[in-house]
């Protein structure tokens, strides 16, 4: 039964993932990859995590997926220009493949060498790790510094977009 | 039984489709989104390690990675917006200059 779950949200995340990738039309990917956000906080309550599946749906799918449609919708470029340049050469797109090929090889021989490994199935242990007034407790504890550097780095990456896309200033 | 092999392998494939992605394609939006994709194949591993050690460490990553895909998102997007005002195209390949 786990596994046939795990499976069935797995092929869900990869096969949105590759359609992402394969779409020709923003539009469409960025709405394949709100169905992978699905699937993966599916696999998140799987793992004994429902305040990540949570905050993955509200967070990833609820504001960062919406802000992509936005820019979408704003410059209106439905589809990808088709001719490759010629600056790049005809064999760019070709080492491309072959570059994230090498990547795909390399990460299939790490893991051909791992020992199979069970999770641990002690209750104790599946009620630690999804209670979420421990996450709070750790969070404003031991990770209060990297939180709270957080929240500079979003007000900064705020006032950046801003500044960044906002009207150029006349020329004077 | 599922095993935490299966959750690095599963993290593994949708890295490489991240980075496939990154490579092959023409346009800065969909670049954007393969980031998002590579990200969300690591929260995967930090989730299924964290599960597997009995802590919440992995979770209060991935709340972190979060948060800067958010920021990494909104400045991203803001340049898109200011490059796409310039030059009216997404590809990548068209802002090959430091000024114009």
């Amino acid at each position: 039964m786990q596994q046939t779950v795990f499976f069935l949200f797995a092929a869900l995340a990869i096969l949105a993932s590759i359609g992402v990738v394969a779409q020709r039309n923003p539009m469409h990917s960025v709405l394949l990859l709100i169905v992978s956000f699905a699937g993966l906080s599916g696999l998140y309550i799987q793992l004994d995590a429902p305040f990540t599946a949570v905050t993955q749906i509200i967070i990833y799918a609820g504001a960062i997926m919406v802000l992509f449609l936005f820019v979408v919708m704003l410059l209106n470029a439905h589809t990808e220009d088709d001719v490759v340049p010629v600056t790049l050469g005809p064999h760019a797109m070709k080492l491309g493949a072959v570059f994230s090929a090498i990547l795909a090889l390399e990460l299939a021989y790490a893991l051909s060498g791992l020992i199979p490994t069970p999770f641990p199935t002690d209750p104790a242990v599946t009620s630690a790790v999804s209670n979420v007034a421990t996450i709070g407790t750790v969070l404003f504890t031991t990770y209060s510094f990297a939180f709270e550097a957080t929240s500079i780095l979003i007000l900064v990456a705020m006032v950046g977009a801003v500044v960044i896309a906002g009207k150029p200033r006349s020329e004077h | 039984m599922v095993s935490l092999n299966h959750y690095l392998v599963l993290s593994a494939v949708l890295f490489s489709i991240g980075t496939a992605g990154v490579f092959l394609r023409r346009n800065l939006i969909t670049v954007l989104l393969s980031i998002e994709i590579m990200l969300n194949a690591v929260n995967v591993t930090f989730v299924a390690a964290g599960r597997y050690h009995g802590a919440v460490d992995g979770q209060i990553i991935v709340f972190f990675v979060m948060t800067v895909a958010a920021a990494e998102a909104a400045v991203g997007l803001a340049l898109v917006i200011a490059l796409f005002r310039h030059r009216e195209t997404l590809s990548p390949d068209a802002f090959t200059m430091l000024k114009w």
